[in-house]
């Protein structure tokens, strides 16, 4: 395969020795910068959403000069504040058995046995740490009587270690890192760029030493020098267009920076959320999640007639196929979300889904609204049951929601080695950004967990490593011709998509796009439709550059040249995915080939031969990109196939 | 945009930096406003106790209760004070109510002219929750004010009263409110001065923070019930006069 | 159903604008009204004409990015949403639709519908946070906070920052939003150190850009968040009582 070419074996520089104390060891082996030289530092944090926030925050606590940059108007924007559910952490409160080993075993198992050991313990130890700090921020987790933190269990689990506050957790932990960040804003430690999109990373001599932003309000092409640059701009579920994602999600920092050098570790693990709003016109923009936390008191099913065409109330208990408890008697409606998705897909596909266009399962309520009440029901989701009826016009505490999966997190991300670096020096990858802790597949509420570790307790500390190598020294000018080549890479780019004068609208393209990705990159994929996918997204990218239409100038707010620049590279990072998923011939987590499944339609995993990273080096538009790998090593999980039954 | 600073739209200066933090701010002026407001509406209340002796006749001696009760005003606090001292007092007090209140609601008119600036809505606004006593407290305060000016030189001073007599309470205020017109202004006023005080009586306990969910019914039935009182007892010596039942 | 909508088009901060009217064809009752003005955007770009900007993101009533006024109401007819979680099915086939930006001194336009909110991050940045640094935290547990103070803090932290609150108030106060975020902390143990400064802070940061309250109630009414005036009668109080705090005075 021509792929396999200068392909290499990467190293996560993680430390050795007994896993619990890896972490510790490693702090003390880093170099340190004293707190007189860190104002000698610039660093740079694109993105301030839960990873981005808390990084630049803390990283100002501690004395560095950072300048952070977000394409909204505030850092409370972020996508972040959509998480619903809540957020794990090892702290043991309801003593039913947690601990930190227990959540790094789930996280474990919950990836599909695809995540590196040592970042998945590292995060198990600090997500109690996570918990203490946004508590004394003052995010307002839910309490019990006594004034004690509640728990609540969660997915993938059989612990209830999930700290919430309604069902607006992340909106929650948003505001606390947002505040913190305002502390440091005002504190003059953060200059913050808001309405300001980064489009380029510069890189000299192999390092990061900056960005190119564009002001969205003024179209101001602007270079930013920094000592290190940290990306912290989320995933790309939104490649799929139709997505629990926010409209403006996009992979273009991170994209821009893998084709600057950074590889791009394991694309095709994408998740697909199984309790989301589902589709109800072809003018739908976005989908809406349901919180997991539903399926806590919510009972999964279909009719066990394909052609019941009765209302749901009148269909009688013993016709309903409770299809979850029946097949998963120990996890119940609680499986992993890969596994509870593909379960609906199956039900969908035997033309047994429910609902106008027979897309949908039940979630149904009815048998914890008589055992808890109505009023503990309210209490636990009633946001979510509001938000559910506004949008479907059907009220669920009398007749059960219909939920659908949908694309929602990627696991992959920039690949990163334990210290946050990416591939190029000095650039680092943060939260959803980066690939590390999540493998194939990632449990609820661990997405805010990851974010949080990462910038308040990883990257603060890690970052050091490699500043230390440049006390002293300036960051290379923006006036150097790095910067300046990078700018005109910008304005060429924006020109040139302004002046295609084509027939049609960005939107089309990434409808075309996510029409695509979802059928043969989705859920469930084959050699066969991958081949085919490739094939089409290339025809899309070509007509794309020769048939875009966007109105208007670059020099002000112009919203379509913005989803110009994010569509053209998710035109591209498409194709990495379906590249990497026709290239892992095995099947784990959100990764699911058909070739390769159990006879009850389960994942099957290739240990031998699939036990590692794919991290993917650019190498032009086109032209098939080059894969490394880093192995995995399990010394503390035994590998087994995943079994929630 | 590059910019985390944008220039505020209002700005302290002056008297308002002189003058310090809390009288400056409008959660202090809306403070002022509300203490100022108990102490008009105390007056009011005692205003119209005393205006209803209208309807008590005579004592065996023939005097107009309503005239001792005002040469009882004058005399207030016994022989502790000089004659009409405790009065003057009182009315220095009640100016110096009267002048905070109007202050402090120019200075936030003006402030909320700045805040709302060039920029109204082109289009018609549909108003969820403000009522038309919310939105007419500065209209109706100025008629407040024009009418005190009147009802000051009508039966304080006489200016505006041909036949006014110091002292004979009662005489000037029949003369004065058996003439229609007059009789006539000083119920649209009644009325004005009505939804005024319905509106800051509610509004009162919100600004001085004591509004809480268990008491908020209370405090809208005071303000109903309270601002109802008023409107009635003032109507009531107007039409009783046109009328002829005094 | 067929619509007309007039809507705000302005070219730049400087520029004067006005409105434009635009029939919008077949849309579904299913759509939500973004979703109504994204088709109404995909046909301007068919025409030739340049679409209209407006904020939004999420799309999930969670983010606070977006907000119109609709026929005279922030974020539309419904109550307690926001404006991308109202859906077609509540307007009639024929209707005409006017749609505003906010409007206030401190939220100049940007763009049509866009306008800039930022003096809200000023005030969060006056004080509208808890200094605690990363890594000085004890357990989560050793602060119990009563039930009923969590539940109420987090009826206040609901706030999502959209802006309807200054965009309905007849004033262009910001009294409600700077509420939320400074009871929010006021209301919990962990707050309480900074307190009366927050207090301080906060309200004469809000009163650099904004009107003052005049209890019309009008913010309460557009919230989508429904949340409670009572917040800035409980602002009101610790900005008074604040007054008399000599802490920070002292400390001076």
């Amino acid at each position: 395969m021509d792929n396999e070419q200068g392909t290499s074996v990467l190293t996560s520089g993680e430390p050795t020795g007994p896993i619990e104390n890896r972490w510790d060891n490693h702090r003390f082996a880093t170099k340190l910068v004293n707190p007189a030289n860190k104002r000698k530092y610039e660093i740079i944090v694109v993105g301030t959403g839960l990873a981005g926030a808390s990084a630049a925050a803390t990283l100002g606590e501690l004395g560095y000069n950072v300048k952070a940059f977000s394409y909204h108007d505030s850092a409370r924007r972020a996508h972040s504040i959509a998480a619903q559910g809540g957020i794990n952490a090892a702290k043991n409160y309801p003593n039913d058995g947690d601990s930190i080993h227990r959540l790094f075993y789930d996280t474990i198992k919950g990836g599909d046995y695809r995540s590196r050991e040592s970042n998945v313990y590292r995060l198990a130890q600090v997500s109690n740490e996570i918990i203490d700090q946004t508590t004394a921020q003052g995010v307002p987790f839910a309490r019990e009587y006594g004034g004690l933190l509640d728990n609540r269990s969660f997915g993938g689990a059989q612990v209830s270690r999930t700290f919430y506050a309604r069902g607006q957790t992340g909106q929650q932990l948003l505001l606390g890192a947002y505040q913190a960040l305002a502390r440091q804003i005002s504190a003059g430690t953060v200059e913050f760029h808001n309405r300001s999109e980064m489009l380029e990373v510069v890189v000299k001599d192999g390092r990061a030493v900056g960005i190119v932003v564009r002001d969205l309000t003024t179209g101001e092409i602007t270079s930013h020098s920094a000592h290190a640059v940290v990306l912290a701009t989320g995933g790309y579920s939104n490649v799929f267009f139709l997505s629990t994602n926010a409209m403006a999600c996009n992979a273009t920092a991170i994209w821009r920076a893998h084709r600057k050098g950074a590889y791009f570790a394991n694309p095709c693990y994408t998740q697909i959320h199984p309790t989301c709003i589902p589709v109800s016109d072809e003018f739908q923009s976005k989908l809406t999640l349901m919180s997991e936390s539903l399926r806590n008191d919510g009972r999964i099913w279909v009719p066990l007639d394909p052609d019941d065409s009765r209302p749901p109330n009148d269909i009688p208990e013993d016709e309903r196929d409770f299809y979850l408890e029946r097949q998963y008697p120990a996890f119940g409606n609680l499986v992993p979300r890969d596994v509870a998705s593909r379960a609906a897909m199956r039900m969908i596909d035997q033309n047994r889904g429910v609902g106008p266009l027979k897309n949908g399962v039940y979630l149904d309520f009815h048998s914890a609204i008589e055992r808890l009440g109505k009023h503990t029901i309210e209490e636990r989701y009633s946001n979510l049951f509001e938000m559910y009826e506004r949008i479907t016009d059907e009220n669920p505490y009398e007749v059960p929601m219909r939920i659908y999966p949908a694309p929602h997190y990627t696991m992959g991300g920039l690949w990163v080695d334990y210290n946050l670096m990416t591939s190029v020096p000095g650039l680092y990858a943060i939260g959803e950004a980066n690939f590390s802790d999540h493998g194939a597949n990632r449990l609820g509420a661990s997405a805010l967990m990851q974010g949080l570790a990462d910038g308040y307790f990883v990257l603060p500390y890690t970052i050091g490593q490699y500043l230390s190598d440049y006390l002293n020294t300036d960051p290379v000018p923006i006036e150097d011709e790095a910067f300046t080549d990078a700018e005109d890479v910008v304005r060429e780019r924006n020109e040139r998509f302004l002046s295609i004068g084509g027939t049609r609208s960005v939107d089309h393209f990434h409808r075309e796009l996510g029409k695509v990705m979802i059928e043969h990159c989705g859920l469930a994929r084959s050699r066969e439709g991958l081949e085919k996918a490739i094939t089409e997204i290339q025809t899309i990218r070509n007509e794309f550059w020769s048939d875009l239409k966007v109105l208007g100038t670059s020099d002000n707010l112009n919203q379509s040249l913005e989803r110009a620049g994010r569509v053209a590279d998710f035109l591209e990072l498409a194709e990495l995915m379906c590249r990497d998923a026709l290239d892992r011939e095995e099947s784990c987590g959100g990764h699911f080939r058909v070739e390769h499944q159990t006879e009850d339609g389960e994942a099957l995993r290739d240990d031998e031969n699939f036990a590692f990273v794919s991290a993917w080096e650019w190498t032009g538009v086109g032209s098939p990109p080059v894969r490394h790998t880093e192995p995995l090593k399990f010394e503390y999980v035994a590998l087994s196939q995943r079994s929630y039954k | 945009m590059t910019a985390t600073k944008r220039s505020p739209v209002q700005t302290r200066s002056g008297w308002r930096e002189w003058l310090g933090g809390f009288f400056t701010s409008s959660v202090g002026l809306k403070w002022i406003m509300a203490i100022t407001g108990i102490g008009l509406l105390g007056y009011i209340a005692a205003h119209l106790f005393g205006n209803l002796k209208i309807f008590t006749g005579t004592d065996a001696a023939g005097n107009y209760y309503i005239d001792l009760y005002s040469e009882a005003l004058w005399h207030l606090g016994g022989h502790l004070f000089p004659e009409g001292f405790l009065l003057t007092v009182l009315r220095v007090g009640l100016a110096a109510a009267f002048i905070l209140h109007i202050w402090a609601a120019a200075v936030l008119t003006k402030r909320n002219r700045v805040a709302r600036g060039s920029t109204r809505y082109r289009a018609s606004r549909n108003w969820a929750a403000s009522n038309y006593a919310s939105r007419t407290m500065r209209f109706g305060g100025v008629i407040i004010l024009l009418f005190l000016l009147y009802h000051l030189a009508d039966l304080t001073f006489g200016w505006a009263n041909p036949e006014f007599h110091h002292g004979d309470v009662f005489d000037n205020m029949i003369a004065s409110l058996s003439r229609w017109p007059v009789a006539v202004l000083y119920m649209v006023a009644n009325v004005a001065l009505a939804f005024h005080i319905y509106h800051g009586t509610w509004s009162l306990f919100r600004s001085l923070g004591t509004a809480n969910p268990r008491y908020d019914p209370f405090s809208r039935g005071f303000a109903t019930v309270f601002a109802a009182a008023i409107l009635v007892g003032n109507l009531s010596i107007p039409i009783a006069i046109l009328a002829g039942w005094v | 159903m067929d619509l007309a909508l007039k809507i705000w088009r302005q070219a730049g901060p400087d520029t004067p604008g006005e409105f434009a009217t635009y029939i919008v064809r077949e849309v579904s009752e299913e759509a939500s009204f973004l979703e109504m003005l994204d088709q109404l955007n995909e046909d301007l770009n068919n025409q030739g004409e340049e679409p209209i900007a407006f904020d939004h993101d999420c799309r999930e009533g969670i983010c606070g990015m977006c907000g119109v006024m609709i026929n005279g109401d922030p974020h539309g007819p419904q109550s307690g949403t926001a404006t991308c979680q109202l859906h077609m099915r509540k307007f009639k086939n024929g209707d005409t639709i006017t749609v505003e930006p906010w409007r206030a001194s401190a939220f100049p336009v940007i763009k049509d519908l866009v306008v800039d909110r930022s003096p809200f991050d000023r005030i969060i940045e006056a004080g509208g946070f808890i200094s605690i640094n990363t890594g000085a935290a004890p357990d989560a547990n050793i602060i119990s906070v009563p039930k009923e103070a969590a539940d109420s803090a987090m009826n206040a932290a609901a706030c999502i920052g959209c802006g309807a609150c200054v965009a309905a108030c007849p004033n262009s106060a910001a009294n409600l939003f700077t509420a939320a975020k400074m009871q929010h902390l006021n209301l919990l143990p962990q707050g309480q150190p900074e307190r009366w400064t927050r207090a301080v802070a906060m309200v004469e940061t809000m009163e650099e850009y904004f009107g003052s309250c005049t209890n019309h109630g009008e913010c309460e009414a557009a919230c989508p968040k429904n949340i409670s005036i009572d917040f800035i009668a409980w602002m009101n109080r610790d900005y008074v009582k604040a007054q008399f705090k000599n802490v920070a005075k002292a400390s001076q």
